[in-house]
């Protein structure tokens, strides 16, 4: 294979308390492609994000971002690996006491030497590929939930990141504006060439724009292949996610063909 | 037995843990904050906060604080017949003590528990991560504005506050009791020397990084606190214990801060 692994995550275990959560994670995200990970709520999905983002230390194994162990990194060199970070937190993580604008604006201010003028177009322009306009001088507690994590999107996207991170985009959004979601991550994508990690539930819909699918199934990844792969396989636990997501639809198309 | 020792010795590592915490928040900070680029609006948002704010509280509490130094001493002075020593008595107490220690308790009671609470609430929110995965400091950008607003804004509050303190012992000293208003102020000039403004102004200057150190650094590590709840909640404790732990400490310093500066 020509292609590079850009994360690594090798035998990575974590427990909360008597609660062991990952219990020894094989990952490998390849660079340029879109790994989607799926799975029941509440097995980890966002903390092997948090891993990955070196906000949480595994209790062994390693994780490797560009090679190198995340966990060990000095502050600097953190800093310079995550310069190249777009991330979306599931509760999108706003920044409450400042504007949607604000929230955008803020890595561009922050990160930048851009003028001010420079920087309101290309909020905007992020904001509108959103869809949220006239929001500019709302809070985040005054937007909906949904509205939310589109500015979380966008402010994730305003950098152009090598790399994004998203933790359920499209949870909470009704399915035009999920279908645009969509859109937009394909269109950003061929255009920016970024790397993606997604965490959803949208199963299958998320399968088009996924390279490759990870299933985390009791604290290990079970399987990360490709989606036409992973609906055709025969392996019973992914049969059973296949199964119990995407409905009878998919299993009669299997009988079907048996 | 066992179960003792090892409750204790658990108790120790927490302790020693927040304590070497607490110290690299500080180093982290005081970093943060001599590194450019300098930004110069978060830092008068932040004086405005911390220190304007506090303008009103200080004036109060100031002069009353004044008006009661001025009825005691003249009291007690009144006794030896030195009653024309009541400036410098009023002065001097104020400056050199009443001064700064009042002054850092009344903006620990209003904005370090502000920065307490504030700081909490964007960790529990992920606010403080998700600056982290911006690759933007938190230290620089969150902590850094309120460290150089807190050495500012200390010694001014302080200045004021024995001023209007001065100004209240003399409404009591000369306005109430009769006091001459020439002895009010000459003994004053006489008495109060450099060295006792210097004292007052090492000691908020102290205080002013102890108040923000202590209350930020609560706050940023909210989610490493044990046994004060989640959420919500654990924010609240840890508040309280800021205010507490800062006002102590205060205290303790300005018995260490005098005996090292007498
Ligand atoms: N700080 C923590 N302390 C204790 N347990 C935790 C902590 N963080 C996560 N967990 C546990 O880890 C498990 C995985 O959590 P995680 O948030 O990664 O789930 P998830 O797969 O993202 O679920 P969802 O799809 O609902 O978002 C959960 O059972 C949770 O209880
Ligand atoms: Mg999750």
């Amino acid at each position: 294979m020509s292609e590079k692994a850009v994360v690594q995550l090798i035998d990575v275990k974590k427990s909360y308390g008597p609660q062991q959560v990952l219990k020894g994670v094989n990952l490998s995200i390849m660079e340029g492609k879109t790994t989607v990970i799926v799975g029941g709520s509440g097995q980890g999905k966002s903390q092997i994000i948090k891993h990955i983002l070196g906000l949480v230390r595994p209790d062994s194994g390693k994780v490797l971002v560009y090679g190198k162990d995340i966990s060990r990194a000095g502050k600097r060199e953190l800093r310079a690996i995550r310069a190249g970070f777009g991330v979306l937190f599931q509760n999108a993580a706003l920044f409450d006491s400042m504007t949607v604008y604000d929230n955008v604006a803020l890595p561009l201010r922050e990160r930048t030497r851009l003028p001010e003028a420079e920087i309101k177009k290309i909020v905007d322009r992020n904001l509108a590929l959103m869809d949220i306009t006239g929001s500019d001088d709302k809070y985040p507690a005054q937007i909906s939930g949904g509205m939310r994590k589109r500015v979380g999107l966008a402010r994730a996207l305003v950098l152009e990141p090598r790399i994004i991170f998203f933790d359920e985009p499209t949870t909470g959004l009704d399915v035009a504006k999920s279908n645009e979601i969509y859109r937009v991550f394909f269109r950003t994508q061929t255009q920016l060439k970024y790397t993606a990690v997604i965490v959803s539930h949208d199963v299958p819909k998320i399968f088009k724009l996924a390279d490759y699918v990870a299933l985390l199934h009791n604290g290990l990844i079970h399987s990360c292949i490709t989606p036409e792969e992973f609906q055709l396989s025969d392996d019973p636990v992914i049969r059973e996610f296949v199964e119990t997501t995407m409905g009878q639809l998919y299993s009669s198309e299997m009988e079907g063909e048996l | 037995m066992i179960r003792f020792f090892e409750k204790l010795g658990a108790d120790v590592l927490y302790q020693v843990n927040q304590i070497g915490r607490m110290g690299i928040f500080l180093f982290y900070s005081v970093v943060s904050m001599l590194m450019p680029p300098y930004k110069v609006f978060p830092v008068v948002k932040q004086i405005y906060h911390i220190g304007a704010r506090s303008v009103f509280v200080i004036l109060f509490t100031g002069v009353f604080t004044g008006m009661v130094l001025g009825l005691q001493g003249y009291n007690t002075l009144s006794k030896f017949g030195a009653e024309g020593l009541l400036g410098t008595a009023v002065a001097l107490s104020l400056i050199r003590e009443l001064g700064p220690v009042m002054a850092a308790l009344m903006v620990t009671g209003r904005a370090g528990s502000a920065i307490c609470a504030e700081i909490g609430i964007m960790r529990i929110s992920e606010q403080i991560d998700a600056l982290e995965c911006m690759a933007i400091d938190p230290h620089k950008y969150v902590v850094a504005p309120k460290f150089i607003a807190g050495i500012v804004s200390l010694p001014l509050l302080t200045a004021l506050f024995n001023v209007i303190g001065i100004l209240g012992g003399y409404a009591v000293g000369v306005g109430l009791l009769g006091i001459n208003e020439g002895a009010y102020f000459s003994s004053m000039y006489n008495d109060v020397e450099f060295g006792d403004i210097y004292m007052g102004f090492v000691k908020s200057l102290c205080f002013g990084v102890l108040i923000i150190w202590i209350c930020s650094s609560k706050g940023y590590y909210v989610h490493l606190t044990k046994g004060g709840g989640f959420g919500a909640e654990g924010v609240s404790s840890v508040t309280t214990n800021a205010v507490v732990m800062s006002s102590v400490c205060i205290l303790l310093f300005d018995y260490f801060l005098t005996s090292v500066l007498l």
